[in-house]
């Protein structure tokens, strides 16, 4: 599976990653490796068998509806790059 | 000219009101201080797991049931990437290609059913409220982000895209939200943002099989908005097919104030949410037993009531809708009629009097001082004829305000109907002499004084009288 240029800019662009010429070379080569590895399942015969989406065998895994202490505002506040009126404030959201 | 033809779905967001978020143990209480409901889960904090909430898988089931959907035997949940600061993880955990319950319909009453495609659940993001101007995404200085709401379980219900008319769609809406609230799963409530609704609308030349390009509106945080907006943007769509323009796929926002729909920056480029199975959740199973359990939990839905109000208690369509809108009202009137009250009488006290009255003081039916077995009490006053209709809401009024019970009122207040006869006797003939013009007018033909006569006699004893009685003992004394 051949990955053109714009492929590998487009999957940066969603992950939000900058990279520089050398860096899209590199990873767009890696990429390909991966794909190619994963596209060898295109030649067993898979008729008839479910997609596999978990490993484990196991299901059902839920907890009962019980509050449970979490952090508190000010926790929060530390954690936070930037805090106004009890809330994480972020910068503005739509570009000009 | 061409005639168009609107054609909407929806796709309904409601909230569900267990006590716990959907993956951790963070209260779901609304109105707390902003990010003190909020653990490192819910924060996106890394190395932190997320764990099923089994009351709200349950509930989401419930919902599913209550609409007729299928529900599917192995589920999974799937990741769905967007950045946002709403979305602290960067994706949300929804279900993509799986949905647990699938095909089913809401029947609306008057109108054709609406075919319900999907139901899932996923999980709430937090809330953003911008800095700035007028408080708008497109005026904002900077965001603040306040995290309670994130990871609340969040159950989306879609339709197929089966109704025409705005008012179609907020009589949806409007059965959605009384669902949620007779299966106790949400508060429903639109004012809170438990229940939220965003639609896709199109025009097309009427008779025509194919929708016209989808416009998506998101914003609408009303019944009144959902109509407003879907209104204003099917005339702005059939506007712009009749000056020949061809209309884009895009996402609107309805502005309340504006009275307007605009044109929002398309999001991350053509929707790539790259959804892939979330390995941190198990997939999850149902089988016959469990959904027995869960089916049992199931009440009577609304529209059922309805029905049967109307086939097997004689109300109207009409009345039966006021009594069915609300789940604590139709049990009061169930109540109500098995204390003993005909269904119709027990119907007009619930819904005109007892509603009219709460209603008057911002008061719910929960909060109503007169128990099902006081009214359907003071029906039977009125039925045995010891007190007249007129009397019973006096009665009435002062049940409201004391929780006493009415013959405790009656004779507290000595409001019992005078149909004793010879009591009558007296005051009738203590109005015949101070009336003699009346009298005379009567004798000389004029039948309809006798009414005014009536009313005399009523006001003498204090409208406690028996208005049949006084007629028939007027005309008695007046014929002599």
């Amino acid at each position: 599976m051949a990955l053109t240029r714009r492929d590998v800019e487009a999957v940066a662009h969603l992950a939000r990653l900058s990279l520089t010429e050398a860096e899209l070379e590199r990873y767009g080569a890696q990429l390909e490796a991966i794909l190619g590895y994963v596209e060898s399942l295109n030649r067993l015969p898979l008729e008839g068998v479910e997609p596999t989406t978990h490993l484990s065998p196991a299901t059902d895994r839920a907890r009962p509806d019980r509050p449970a202490p979490g952090l508190t505002q000010a926790e929060v506040e530390a954690l936070a790059p930037e805090f106004r009126a009890g809330s994480v404030r972020v910068p503005k959201i739509l570009e000009e | 000219m061409t005639e168009f033809e609107t054609v909407i779905g929806l796709e309904v967001h409601c909230e569900l009101s267990t006590k716990t978020k959907i993956f951790c143990g963070c209260s779901t209480k609304f109105g707390a201080a902003p990010n003190s409901q909020v653990c490192p889960v819910c924060l996106g904090l890394p190395g932190t797991l997320p764990v099923m909430n089994a009351e709200a898988l349950e509930r989401a089931i419930l919902v599913g049931l209550a609409v007729g959907c299928t529900i599917r035997r192995r589920f999974k949940f799937d990741r769905k990437h967007y950045y946002y600061p709403d979305l602290p993880k960067n994706f949300q955990i929804s279900q993509y290609d799986l949905p647990l319950a699938h095909d089913g319909r809401v029947d609306l009453a008057g109108a054709h059913p609406v075919r319900v495609k999907r139901v899932h659940l996923e999980e709430d993001a937090g809330k953003l409220v911008h800095e700035g101007a007028g408080q708008q995404i497109a005026t904002g200085t900077a965001a603040l982000v306040d995290y309670n709401r994130s990871g609340m379980p969040l159950l989306e219900i879609v339709s197929e895209p089966d109704l025409r008319e705005p008012a179609e769609a907020v009589a949806y809406v409007k059965s959605l939200q009384t669902l949620v609230r007779y299966l106790h799963v949400s508060d429903g409530n639109m004012e809170e943002g438990s229940l939220r609704c965003d639609a896709n609308i199109s025009v097309r030349p009427k008779g025509a099989d194919e929708l016209g390009a989808k416009i998506e509106i998101k914003n609408m945080n009303s019944f009144k908005s959902i109509e407003h907006a879907l209104t204003f943007e099917a005339r702005r769509q059939r506007d712009a097919l009749a000056r020949g323009e061809t209309l884009a796929q895009e996402t609107r926002l309805w502005d309340d104030t504006a009275g307007e729909t605009r044109s929002m920056r398309s999001k991350e480029a053509a929707h790539d949410y790259r959804y892939f199975p979330e390995p941190d959740l198990l997939v999850f199973t149902m089988d016959d037993a469990r959904l027995a359990v869960i089916r049992g939990r199931l009440p009577e839905l609304p529209w059922t009531k309805r029905l049967r109000y109307v086939q097997t208690l004689g109300l109207t369509d009409y009345d039966a809708g006021v009594l069915t809108s609300d789940r604590t009202v139709a049990e009061y009137f169930e109540a109500t009629i098995a204390a003993g009250a005909p269904p119709k009488t027990a119907c007009n006290w619930v819904s005109t009097e007892l509603l009219g009255a709460l209603h008057g003081r911002k008061l719910g039916i929960g909060d109503s001082r007169v128990a099902p077995r006081q009214l359907a009490a003071l029906i039977a006053l009125i039925d045995k004829a010891t007190i007249s209709g007129k009397i019973a809401k006096t009665v009435f009024a002062e049940m409201l305000v004391s929780g006493a019970d009415p013959d405790a009122v009656v004779k507290a207040k000595g409001l019992v109907q005078i149909t004793d006869e010879d009591a009558l006797v007296t005051s009738v003939r203590d109005v015949l002499a101070a009336n003699p013009q009346s009298v005379a007018d009567f004798k000389a033909g004029k039948s309809q004084t006798i009414g005014f006569l009536v009313g005399q006699v009523m006001k003498a004893t204090g409208g406690k009288a028996n208005p049949q009685a006084v007629n028939k003992i007027l005309k008695e004394e007046l014929t002599r």
